[in-house]
């Protein structure tokens, strides 16, 4: 998935000469933390979110009213362009510890990401958002694993809404999370048990065996 | 005294997808007979439905899926457009005249809702409804229409009521939340087995409404493997709090009994304990907060031999303040053990060693109290705050 698929498209973006307090409010007024700068040409030369704009980090105890953002703001904006991935994107979250990056193109912001619209594409990947039942089956970590256990699932008539590969405890097994759109999976999981797989589900013991 | 009413006719048992299907109609028919075998359903409370009409429909639903349903149903739906309508999976498979066999059962809750606002009963049970997994324009988890949600949308613009929906099946009542979601003159409460793995996946404790209508919906997610022992005190303390919270006109309970150790489709380990309390629970609700004003529906229950008929009894029994206690009537399970593949149990509770212990048990219970604090929450914290 690309980042212009996710990217919300509508940017607040203020001038570097608004005052921290009129930034303060467009924040509030439009629920957002983060608000980019863009000079006359509206080329990205910062970035402030709501802490940058707490009162303790403002130089000399003025009024809000009368100091400009460019006083507060990062100068050194990481950004993204509309094409990059989306998992590329996750690994900028996180080793950055940012709440935000604008999308910029040709100099110009076309977008904002935030950490929850990040989330919400992984709720969206993970298919937990449709109704569905899950399911889980501990594979050998060997090629063509996954297509045997799909090939199954294709006798049921059932769609398949989303599938997860997590690692096993081991660099041996795999662990295969299957979201399918039915209420009845019984019949998709005997059958895999009878073909010898080990269906993870829930179980008396534990939360599966 | 006006006595409390059954919706019942043979139409109501048209709702059937394939014999091997599930969702059995039959399950109606063994209740409909243990009620009357065992002398509590006399005819003078029985009501006919009658069947919805396309307008009453069009309430909930979008008007292309009705005209979906209504090709589908004489076979002349084109294979291209079922997928759109959640009509190609084994869940919600086509079958003849579907349309009419929908129909009825939301004209069944409606029978009820109208039987109820026009004075002319205080209870009305309608075990047909509670299709809550109907979504306005796709069939999903063997529901067409959305009953319940055509009820609650009609009580609203024709008796401008404030509606409390109970859904205590095992699945998440997702249709029904959806469709109020941003509604803050319907409040929807669902218990139910939690999403990790079970259909529908939805039904988390955070989803409690959006816009105006936030704070009206609670979700209260249990673990597997739940007992009568964690499930009736959180369910108690729920229902009080809530009604309370919300003082609705009316009641509006979904009974879906497949929260049942015996259920093949989920994973709880209730008994006849809770399907004795559940119904309590609302009818006390309903007598202290809507003059006893309460519509209950069925729902889900997947073993249809030995435990929906006995579990749904019980409602009918609550509505009518009568005890059922002991064996069930010889008849009765003499018909029906004949056609049954499983041994019926002879009384109206469950055997207490009707299963091995669960290990869980303590942590299962600690968790879903944690549950019940963070489903309740906002409304506790707002009274503090008073």
């Amino acid at each position: 998935m690309k980042v212009e698929a996710m990217m919300k498209t509508e940017v607040i973006s203020i001038r570097e000469n608004v005052s921290i307090e009129e930034a303060k409010k467009l924040m509030e007024s439009h629920r957002i933390r983060h608000l980019p700068i863009v000079d006359e040409q509206k080329n990205l030369v910062g970035i402030v979110s709501d802490r940058d704009l707490v009162l303790d980090r403002i130089p000399n105890q003025k009024s809000p009213s009368d100091i400009e953002v460019q006083s507060v703001m990062a100068k050194e904006v990481i950004t993204c362009h509309p094409y990059d991935f989306v998992e590329e994107l996750l690994s900028i979250f996180y080793e950055e510890r940012i709440g935000c990056i604008p999308v910029v193109k040709n100099n110009e912001v076309v977008g904002m990401i935030t950490e929850r619209d990040m989330l919400y594409t992984l709720i969206q990947l993970t298919g937990a958002h449709q109704p569905s039942s899950q399911f889980e089956v501990k594979v050998e970590n060997l090629s063509g694993k996954l297509a045997d256990v799909t090939a199954v699932i294709r006798n049921h008539n059932v769609n398949i809404n989303s599938v997860l590969v997590y690692p096993g405890e081991t660099d041996a097994t795999k662990v295969l999370v299957l979201r399918v759109q039915t209420m009845n999976p019984i019949p998709i999981i005997n059958h895999l048990k009878s073909e010898g797989y080990n269906v993870l589900w829930p179980d008396t013991s534990g939360e599966f065996v | 005294m006006t006595k409390p009413i059954f919706v019942f006719s043979d139409q109501l048992l048209s709702y059937k997808f394939s014999n091997h299907h599930p969702f059995n109609p039959l399950r109606f028919q063994m209740t409909y007979e243990l009620l009357k075998d065992t002398g509590v359903l006399s005819d003078d409370q029985i009501v006919k439905p009658r069947k919805a009409t396309d307008e009453e429909i069009l309430l909930v639903h979008n008007e292309d899926y009705l005209k979906a349903i209504k090709k589908a149903g004489l076979g002349q739906l084109p294979e291209s457009q079922r997928s759109s309508f959640g009509l190609d999976t084994d869940d919600t498979p086509i079958f003849k005249d579907m349309h009419e066999a929908s129909a009825w059962l939301v004209g069944a809750t409606l029978t009820a809702t109208e039987q109820v606002f026009e004075g002319k009963t205080k209870k009305a049970l309608s075990l047909g409804g509670g299709l809550h997994h109907g979504f306005r324009g796709r069939a999903s988890g063997f529901c067409i229409y959305n009953d319940s949600s055509i009820a609650i949308e009609y009580m609203k613009q024709k008796y401008n009521a404030r509606v409390l929906y109970i859904d205590t099946d095992a699945h998440h009542g997702d249709g029904v939340q959806w469709a109020f979601y941003d509604d803050p003159d319907v409040c929807t409460f669902s218990i139910h087995e939690t999403g990790r793995y079970l259909f529908p996946g939805t039904g988390n404790v955070s989803e409690k409404g959006a816009g105006k209508g936030y704070g009206y919906s609670f979700n209260l997610p249990v673990d597997a493997f739940t007992e009568d022992d964690s499930w009736i005190p959180i369910l108690e303390e729920a229902i009080d709090e809530i009604v309370k919270f919300f003082k609705p006109d009316i009641i509006i309970s979904q009974n879906g009994v497949d929260a049942h150790y015996w259920d093949p489709l989920t994973h709880l380990s209730l008994t006849m304990k809770s399907y004795r309390k559940i119904p309590e629970l609302v009818n006390r609700a309903a007598d202290r907060y809507t003059e006893g004003r309460w519509i209950a529906v069925g729902g889900g229950g997947y073993d249809i031999w030995r435990v929906v008929p006995r579990a749904w009894s019980l409602i009918w029994a609550e509505i009518n303040g009568i005890e059922l206690q002991g064996t069930l009537p010889e008849a009765w399970l003499t018909k029906w053990q004949e056609k049954a593949p499983v041994d019926l149990p002879s009384c109206w509770d469950d055997r207490a060693d009707l299963y091995p212990s669960i290990p869980r048990k303590q942590e299962i219970c600690d968790k879903n109290h944690v549950m019940l604090q963070r489903t309740l929450q906002h409304i506790r914290n707002e009274k503090k705050s008073v």
